[in-house]
Parts: structure tokens; sequence; C-alpha cells
């Protein structure tokens, strides 16, 4: 791909070259899609293959959870290279629950040498909430720090400042930011220590209340980040009335605005209970439906560069989405 | 101070079960004022035991003993005289004042009647709070007087993550949120702007993660041979 121009790099650079897809869509000005892929609870690359499938050609790079609530999965570093293989574009996750700084930067170099370009940097759920709620987390460094040393390695260079063999290997590096946690304040704040810390792109926590981050965006605007970092906002179909309620009540740092739970009471109006597929299917098109409304409403959201499609284990809802969103077909590059 | 709460009775019965006398050694520093090994928790747990021995079917001997510190030399020594009438030593002291007891008499067993939990203070009666973890480079100076490594379930430099909501950690309702205490803090001081630097990461040598630690002030060596 070009340079950036003399006269500086385009929005969401934050100074990188790194070659992937999803830095070229981003650097084309177009809005971008990208998707997420669970790893499996086992070994079995098929599973993972099946998924692909469903978002191979729909979105620009599909995220593969690292351990994600703490259950202990197929590494993403593994997974991204099935996804390699299968011509996608992964983007891999790393938490600093599992790992300290000498392990995730021998992870890094390994995924590097797999072909994997695209890196999110996470903190990680607490480990209570996971399958092994007695193991000791680590948390050596944490996303911030993080961050640094990706770029670090994009440098050339390991945290301790030692040279990496084969000189740098730049990453595309994104980090997340959830506008629903607290203090409300202080997240555009934090948002603003990820941009100057090197992350090139932000995915936001699921949204399910608008007021919310149009609020957070604006400060987000006003302060400038948003032209310095990509900010792909969270969306995700809901399946249920059932689930929109847990994810109100019960999902850590999540707000659900009483209208996604209204909605999607409404869609299974007159089916009787007994009627479990009928129920399913009018909850699927109203999760999409719904989506899709979503993705229409942060395009009108100043700042907002793309949308980040978590379907987990739901991985088939993501082509309707997008089509139905507008957003198909996705942009190719030579 | 360190705060320590006892072990459940049926796991001191076992690890006291081999024997017929035993000493149960108290300690009158910070077990005390944590309300789990003073005099008053050492009568409480010896007569419990009696009384539990002899539901049993077999009565023993649980005698008592109080000393200041379980943790220095000198208020462990008087001991020596009273401890050949005894076959175990059930130490109510913190993890210190069990080594420390199990150093000075090695052919005695010593057991621990109670789980040391950490270093903090009483925040209200009855109420005990996590406050230090000992990691040997104090960072209180640019949090606020407030720790995440002792108090954030994730030890963030650079928090809140994104777990935190209305002042509450992720991980427990109960459990206040260390960023946003620090972010309150600091906004209400108007030095907000001290929480924008990205800290680096720690340098976790002076912590457990060097190995076992130790201070030698050469300066008091060096006074005690005047002496």
């Amino acid at each position: 791909m070009t340079q950036p121009g003399a006269s500086g790099t385009s929005p969401a650079s934050n100074g990188y070259n790194v070659g992937s897809n999803l830095e070229k869509v981003l650097r084309s000005g177009q809005f971008v899609v990208t998707g997420e892929l669970g790893p499996p609870q086992g070994w079995r690359r098929e599973d993972i293959e099946r998924k692909a499938k469903h978002l191979k050609g729909v979105v620009d790079a599909v995220n593969l959870t690292d351990n994600q609530t703490a259950i202990v999965r197929m590494s993403s570093i593994a997974a991204g290279r099935i996804l390699v293989e299968n011509g996608l574009e992964p983007i891999m996750q790393m938490t600093c629950r599992d790992r300290n700084r000498l392990s995730m930067q021998s992870d890094l170099l390994g995924a590097y040498a797999l072909g994997i370009r695209n890196v999110l940097a996470l903190t990680g759920d607490h480990q209570s909430f996971g399958n092994h709620p007695f193991a000791k987390n680590v948390h050596d460094v944490d996303s911030l720090q993080l961050i640094q040393m990706i770029r670090g390695l994009g440098n050339g260079a390991f945290q301790c400042g030692d040279k990496v063999t084969g000189g740098a290997m730049p990453m595309l590096i994104g980090a997340a930011e959830n506008p629903f946690g607290d203090p409300f304040e202080f997240r555009p704040l934090r948002l603003a220590k990820k941009v100057a810390a090197g992350a090139h792109f932000i995915q936001t926590q699921l949204i399910y209340d608008m007021e919310r981050f149009a609020r957070f965006m604006e400060k987000v605007v006003e302060m400038g980040l948003h032209e310095k970092v990509a900010i792909l906002a969270g969306i995700g179909p809901l399946k249920s009335s059932g689930a929109a309620r847990y994810m109100r009540d019960k999902v850590p740092g999540m707000i659900v605005d009483e209208y996604y739970v209204n909605e999607m009471e409404k869609a299974i109006a007159g089916i009787p209970k007994e009627d479990k597929v009928g129920r399913r299917e009018a909850w699927q098109k109203r999760g999409l439906e719904l989506c899709i409304e979503q993705i229409q409403q942060v395009r009108q959201i100043k700042g907002v560069a793309g949308v980040h499609i978590m379907a987990i284990e739901w991985e088939e809802a993501v082509r309707p989405i997008v089509e139905g969103a507008g957003l198909s077909p996705r942009p190719t590059f030579n | 101070m360190i705060v320590a709460a006892q072990k459940p009775l049926d796991e001191i019965k076992k690890l006291v079960a081999d024997a017929q006398r035993v000493l149960v050694v108290g300690c009158g520093t910070c077990v005390t004022v944590a309300f789990a090994g003073g005099a008053k928790e050492v009568g409480i747990l010896a007569s419990s035991l009696r009384m539990a021995a002899k539901i049993d079917g077999h009565p023993k001997q649980f005698d008592e003993a109080t000393i200041q510190r379980q943790c220095e030399w000198e208020y462990i020594d008087p001991l020596t005289a009273r401890l050949d009438e005894y076959d175990l030593v059930l130490s109510l002291g913190c993890g210190i004042g069990v080594q420390a007891l199990a150093e000075r008499f090695p052919n005695k067993p010593v057991m621990p009647g109670l789980n040391t939990t950490f270093l903090g203070m009483p925040v209200e009666h009855g109420v005990f709070e996590e406050r230090c973890q000992a990691c040997g480079d104090c960072i209180l100076g640019i949090t606020g007087g407030i720790c995440p490594i002792a108090r954030c379930s994730k030890q963030l430099l650079n928090g809140p993550c994104g777990g935190s909501q209305r002042g509450k950690c992720e991980v427990s309702s109960e459990t206040q949120c260390a960023w946003q205490l620090i972010y309150d803090r600091m906004a209400a001081r108007g030095q907000l702007e001290r929480l924008l630097q990205v800290q680096p990461p720690k340098n976790w040598t002076t912590s457990r993660d060097g190995g076992p630690r130790r201070i030698i002030r050469e300066d008091l060596r060096a006074l005690e041979d005047v002496e």
C-alpha cells in the first residue's frame, strides 16, 4: 500500500503502516466492519472453519477472543492462523490476565511469524467469572502498557529495550473502551491515554444505550481523538428478551436501555410459550432488525469510523446484518 | 496491621488430632486488634476444643498462653520453659508468628489456628479491609493515596477497566472500584491531569516476584556492636 502523504497521516493511522486489510480499509476512509469469532473449548479446527465461513467476505477482519470470560478456549493465535489459512484476516485478542510480559512478547513474535498483523490489547475479564475461578491472575502489565509493548515491537524493540532479531514487526494495534463503564467522565480521557500509548483503532463495548454512547462520542470528538484513532462502535444482535435482561442485570460494565428489552418482549407477543421455534424465529428477526437500526444510528454519530459486530455463537447473523445495513460488499484492495 | 481470621474448628481439630496436650498461643499485637488471635480468642478456642474433645470421647488438655508479639524472639523465649509439658503448639499468631515459634521450637509441632488474610485495617467495627500488598515500591504518591495494587482486582496502573460500574468492581458488588476512588479524589483535588500520563510497567522485583525479601540495615547492626 502507499505511504501516507507528506501532509501527514490519514485519520486513524496514528503513524503506522502495517499493510493489513483492516489498515487499508481504515485508511481508505470507508466505513469499517469487523466481526468476532470465539475459538472452541476444544481442539477441532473444523469448529473454527465452520464459523469462519459465515464471516468470509462479510467483514474486513475478525476478532479472535482470548479465553473470553475467563473460560479456557483454543488460543487466539492458533485460531488466528487457521483464519489466515482460510483467507480471512484475524484480529488477535490478547488479555493481560493470563501472561506476564515475557510470555506476551514471545506470543506476539509467534503470531507475527504466523501472519497475524492485527492485535487487540485488553485487560481481560477477571478469572472469577470463568471456569477456573481458583486461578492466579497475572496482570504484570495492563492494557495500556501492552499497547506500548506492541508498539515497541513494531519499532523492533522488546519492552526491556533489547532489539528484536529480524527487526521491526509492525502490527495494527487495537484497544477497547467501554463508554458504559464508570467513571463516565474519565472514559474519554482514558481513551486518550490509549491513543497516546499507540492504539490505531478502538472497539467499544456493546452499545445498548445509544444516548450515552452519543454523549461519549461528543466528548471524544471535542478532544479530537476521532482524528487520531478509528473508533468502531460495538454492535451485537440480541437473541431473546431474556438475553437482553441478563445483559442489563448481570453483565458488569453494561447498560441496556429498556427500549431493547421492551422491543424484544414485543417481538413474541401473541406467540404461545409452547411454540419455541416460533418464538425463537421472532426474536432472531427482531434482533437482526434492531442491530441494523443501531448501525444506522451510530453512522449518524460524528467520529464513528465503523462497527464491530459481536455475534458470538451466532455467526450466521453477521451477513444479514451487514447486508441489511447496506455495508455489503466489503472493499477489496490489490 | 496484619489481619487474620480463625480457621474453621473442624480444620483445627484435624491439625491437633495427634496431640494429647496442646498449648494454644495467642499474640497480643495485630491479631488481637483483628479479634482473631488475642487472649480472648485463645480462651474461646481452647474451651471449644476442650468441649469438642470431650464430646468426641477423647478428652484432651488445651492450655492457654498469650504473648505480646509472636514475631520477636524476646517475647517468644519465655515460653521455652513451659513447652516440655506439651505435644503440640497451636499458634493463633499470623503466619509470621507460626513460623517464628516453629523456628524457635524445632522439635515441637506448631500448627496454625488462623488464616493470615491481608495487610489492612478495621474500617468500621467488625469490618476489615485490605490496604497494602507490601509490593516494596510504593506508588501512593501518584494515585491519590489509594493503592490499586492492593485494592484493584487486576492491579491496574492505568485503570479503571471496563468492568467498573457505579463505583463498584466487576468482581463483587461489595468491593469498591479502587480506580473510581482514585478518580474521585484526584478530581476533587483538581489534579486529574496527573492521571492522564500512561504509567509504565511496574518493577515487581521489590515485590514477592523478586524472591523472598530481606532488609539489612548496616547502621543498626553497627549500633548493636557498640552496645
